[in-house]
């Protein structure tokens, strides 16, 4: 759907990104200012690492000038050493991962690339690896290779090995089975040639990702085995070592320890930032920012433009009155104008039928009604709601909770994604009614088998324990019927509420749904594409293109005779049984991007009978002259509308009064 | 839902069963010959065919292994030569120290990841949301055996409040408030990294069920926000959560080995380094088999309650 495609390429603010991207900056930074030091380190003046000194013996830092840092228990320059361990420290990080990068990938890609038996063996074992706690495995290793510095890299590099090994896997599995690949193949290379310049290749991304988010971690935990004295020996030393050595002296001299550890945080934490801006960047589902929070409340202008309402005509006050409704999306720096002023007016009982393409901004509008586009990006700026006496766009949040499942209900598209899969269904409904009155739960549940009896669930004292992905989808759809009836809602929004089910439940829904709002005497407003269902359940309708409303009138009239071109395709669009060649495409073209709508008629572009002045100028929504017997029920945005049906005379003259 | 956990509980059999043939294996890639080692000087090679006799080292690695497994699942698991006395003892006794350390750990870290995540996915891009992000990410680079020594250099050196290493109070101790007083700094240490894991993901799980139709559902039938968020988004969420949380299992079983040697708690982690550093390897192979084997049950664990969340999981 529209709503959900636009918002879905909404992304965070532009400052949020900036702050990410920052972030990974400073982490490029400081770890490249690190490593260049660790590489330096040959180069630099720095006193012997190893060189004790009894006489200096654990100098504070800064007391000395010889020793900026201090000095450790035999009197050996701390800043000396903290460098040399870092270069050490990051050697066996880099290495490790560089080693499990390699024998990791390698596994993975042989597994992806054969699949079958050898996947499955393989990742079996790797499995298997991945059943013992992390460090775990290493101290076995360890234990088994005896401690020391390369043993305590072997050992990490192992246990890092399946984190590779799955990831390059799942890339190459997808790979595997494409064209190119097997194009490589029959041309006669080798496997390990085909793997070596098709696949490797295209999995090298996710090898650097992998490296980025596990290398951390390895200097981490190499530095954590020399900690435990299992790694580095004396009087070889890296950082996890020196920390070791330190913990004897916390009590005393507390610097010899928090120092190196200093310096690690620093190195795993430069890292992860880096890491997680390069995930953010390679990660399409974040860059669109689709992970942005809709508010519970669509953001409204309270300083926009809000047309009077209605005045009371001969058939009294509307019972909702929209008028001039604009919302739109904001995505970076583009604007959609999804709905771009729409007037409606819904009369008591009666079934208004709001038809338009994909993009046409009919759900939009529906669900603007009661602050139901998600915010970002959708923001209300102009119009009013008018409902009993209130704009619905200003009503504080507890009335709007009060009017929406009250007064006001909604039935969606889609039930399986519409209800909730981890409850059961009498549980949704019962929360429907209890949110709007104090409820007993057995005068709850009493009250629930009422409803699905309502929409002729069998056995609902049964059905009430369901969870939605036991029911078919007619029967879900009905459940969420019964979820809009329960407090007698005097409007019944219902967006496409057939359209995701089979064709011959379509039907009987449309059925119900007709015998219901008469029964429970609702007004509806009836969201669809179909102008085959409009002629089903609606007493009006309303066209709507690119955000506008086009014509509307009552549905037989418009029906029989539409006035403006685009309902007319619309209507030709209605598959009719027995005339097999009306097409579903009846209309060339797309509808326009409510970005940049052009001026004038925004759908002249794709009108057969569209001629130079409709890309000029605005134009009305107007009554239509012809229409005969009350001239006010049919209204439509055209210069020059078709000739209703019986009209002898073809309409001459612009029923816009003459731009021409 | 029984048949459900007895299924579940029957395959992890297999993967408890291939734990043993990993560190079976481990223990059989030790360099060095043993007869060599035991004999020494005497190392003839009669000796040496008569001592690789007597330790089935003369058998095929199958073979070898078969004879091993069956001892283990009789609860023999050998004889720790550093302590004399049997592997099994000393390595359930310290195992229960663990479980409490671990334990305790998970609980919190469950408890405020999952409570940071939430916040800062309903205050996203707020205040709350940033410092939030922030601490996680300054928590999960933080090294936990560093962190240790600056809680305990603050907590215990510097302002006395709470002890800095054991379980129980030498003198007067051992009962459960000097235990929960003991227990505090390790096990707040260790659940640093987990915590931050966990808010990471919870925060996005969040984020990704706040924009599904059956929020909006929730929404549209008048529930107020704090419902739709802590009953239908959160509930939504804790299922993909909760296999994260089965996961940071095997991390805290795994960090207690630092975290012990930190703060002196007499558990299985502690065992395991001073094991390997007297080359005690049958000491090592049964404290890995047990740790290995809880957290495969945290991970079936984790299972049973995703299930019980999710009706979905169950057909």
């Amino acid at each position: 759907m529209s709503v959900a495609s636009l918002a879905g390429s909404g992304r965070p603010s532009a400052w949020a990104l900036l702050g990410a991207n920052r972030l990974a900056a400073t982490g490029l930074a400081l770890f490249a200012a690190l490593l260049l030091l660790a590489l330096l380190v040959p180069l630099l003046p720095l006193a012997d690492p190893d060189a004790t000194a009894p006489a200096d013996r654990l100098l504070r830092p800064l007391a000395d000038a010889g020793h900026p840092l201090g000095t450790d228990q035999l009197g050996r320059d701390l800043l000396a050493r903290l460098l040399h361990g870092t270069r050490t420290s990051l050697a066996m990080g880099i290495s490790a991962t560089l080693v499990a990068a390699l024998i990791g990938s390698l596994i993975g890609l042989v597994a992806g690339y054969f699949g079958g038996r050898t996947d499955n063996l393989i990742m079996r074992g790797i499995d298997m690896l991945m059943g013992f706690p992390y460090i775990l495995l290493a101290l076995a290793i360890v234990a088994a290779l005896g401690p020391g510095l390369m043993n305590a890299l072997y050992a990490i590099a192992v246990v890092n090995i399946p984190f590779f090994a799955r990831n390059i896997r799942g890339v190459t599995v997808g790979l595997a089975r494409r064209e190119f690949v097997d194009a490589a193949r029959l041309s006669g290379k080798g496997h390990a040639l085909v793997l070596a310049t098709e696949v490797l290749p295209n999995v090298l991304p996710t090898i650097v990702i992998t490296m980025s988010t596990t290398v951390g971690w390895m200097i981490l935990e190499t530095a954590g085995l020399s900690f435990l004295g299992l790694g580095a020996q004396p009087p070889q030393a890296d950082l996890g070592s020196m920390l070791g050595e330190g913990r004897k002296l916390l009590f005393t001299a507390p610097h010899v320890s928090i120092i190196p550890g200093l310096m690690i945080f620093a190195l795993v934490m430069s890292i992860n930032l880096l890491g997680d801006g390069i995930r953010d960047l390679l990660d399409p589902r974040l860059k669109s920012g689709a992970l942005t929070r809709p508010a519970a409340r669509t953001a409204v202008d309270a300083a926009r433009p809000r047309p009077a309402a209605t005045a009371a005509g001969e058939s009294g006050q509307p019972l909702l009155d929209v008028r001039g409704l604009q919302t739109q999306f904001e995505i970076g720096r583009r604007v959609y104008r999804a709905v771009g002023g729409v007037d409606l007016q819904l009369r008591e009982e009666e079934c208004l039928g709001l038809v338009g393409e994909s993009g046409s901004g009919k759900s939009v509008t529906a669900m603007s009604l009661l602050g139901l586009v998600p915010t970002p990006a959708g923001r209300i700026v102009g119009g009013r709601v008018g409902y009993a006496g209130e704009d619905l766009l200003d009503v504080p949040d507890a009335r709007l909770r009060e009017l929406r499942g009250g007064d006001f209900a909604y039935i969606f598209q889609d039930p399986l994604s519409s209800l909730h899969p981890l409850f059961r269904i009498g549980e949704q409904v019962a929360e429907a009614l209890r949110a709007h009155r104090p409820l007993g739960r057995a005068e709850a549940r009493r009250r629930v088998v009422e409803l699905l009896e309502l929409v002729q669930i069998p056995n609902p004292a049964q059905r009430l324990d369901a969870y939605p992905h036991e029911l078919s989808g007619g029967m879900r759809q009905r459940v969420c019927i019964a979820m809009a009836l329960a407090n007698d809602p005097r409007v019944l929004i219902a967006d496409e509420p057939t359209t995701a089910l089979d064709v011959t439940v379509q039907a009987q829904m449309l059925r119900l749904l007709d015998r219901l709002r008469r029964e429970r005497r609702a007004a509806v407003l009836f969201i669809t594409h179909d102008f085959g269902v409009v002629a089903e359940i609606c007493d009006r309708v309303a066209v709507m293109y690119a955000g506008r409303v086009v014509e509307l009138g009552p549905a037989a009239a418009v029906l029989a005779s539409p006035a403006h071109p685009y309902t007319r395709k619309l209507i030709d669009c209605v598959p009719v049984l027995g005339e097999p060649r009306r097409s579903l495409d009846a209309i060339p073209g797309l509808p326009p991007a409510v970005d940049r709508l052009p001026p004038g008629c925004a759908f002249a572009p794709r009108c057969p009978r569209a001629r130079d002045d409709c890309a000029r100028g605005e134009i009305d929504l107007r009554p239509l002259p012809d229409a005969g017997g009350g001239a006010a029920a049919r209204e439509v945005r055209c210069r020059y509308p078709l000739p209703l049906a019986g009209d002898p005379a073809p309409a001459a003259s612009p029923a816009d009064g003459g731009t021409s | 839902m029984g048949y459900y956990i007895l299924r579940r509980l029957l395959s992890a059999i297999p993967v408890v069963f291939g734990l043993t043939i990993i560190v079976f294996l481990i223990m059989a890639m030790i360099p060095g010959d043993p007869a060599l080692a035991i004999l020494g000087a005497y190392a003839t090679p009669e000796n040496i065919a008569r001592i690789n006799r007597e330790l089935g080292l003369d058998k095929s690695l199958v073979e070898q292994y078969a004879i091993w497994l069956g001892n283990l699942l009789q609860g023999d698991f050998g004889r720790s030569y550093s302590l004399n006395r049997p592997v099994i003892d000393e390595v359930l006794e310290r195992f229960s120290a663990t479980l409490i350390l671990a334990g305790s750990a998970l609980l919190i870290c469950s408890l405020l990841g999952l409570l940071a995540g939430i916040v800062s996915a309903v205050r996203q891009f707020g205040w709350a949301d940033r410092l939030i992000t922030f601490t996680v990410l300054i928590g999960i680079s933080t090294p936990s055996f560093w962190l240790g020594l600056l809680l305990i250099l603050l907590f215990a050196v510097t302002w006395q409040l709470l002890p800095a290493s054991g379980m129980y109070a030498i003198y007067g101790g051992g009962d459960l408030p000097d235990l929960l007083l003991h227990l505090i700094l390790p096990a707040c240490t260790l659940s640093v990294v987990a915590t931050g894991v966990i808010a990471r993901l919870t925060r996005s799980a969040m984020l990704e069920v706040l924009r599904q139709d059956y929020i909006r559902t929730a929404r549209a039938k008048g529930l107020d926000e704090r419902r739709v968020i802590y009953r239908h988004a959160f509930r939504a969420a804790l299922v993909s959560v909760i296999p994260v949380i089965g996961i940071q299992a095997g991390f805290v079983l795994g960090g207690a080995v630092y975290i012990e040697t930190v703060f002196q708690w007499p558990g299985i982690g502690g065992m395991l380094v001073k094991a390997i550093a007297t080359r005690d390897l049958l000491l090592v192979q049964g404290g890995v088999l047990v740790v290995a084997t809880s957290y495969v049950l945290f991970n079936l664990l984790a299972d049973v309650a995703q299930s019980l969340l999710d009706p979905r999981l169950k057909s």
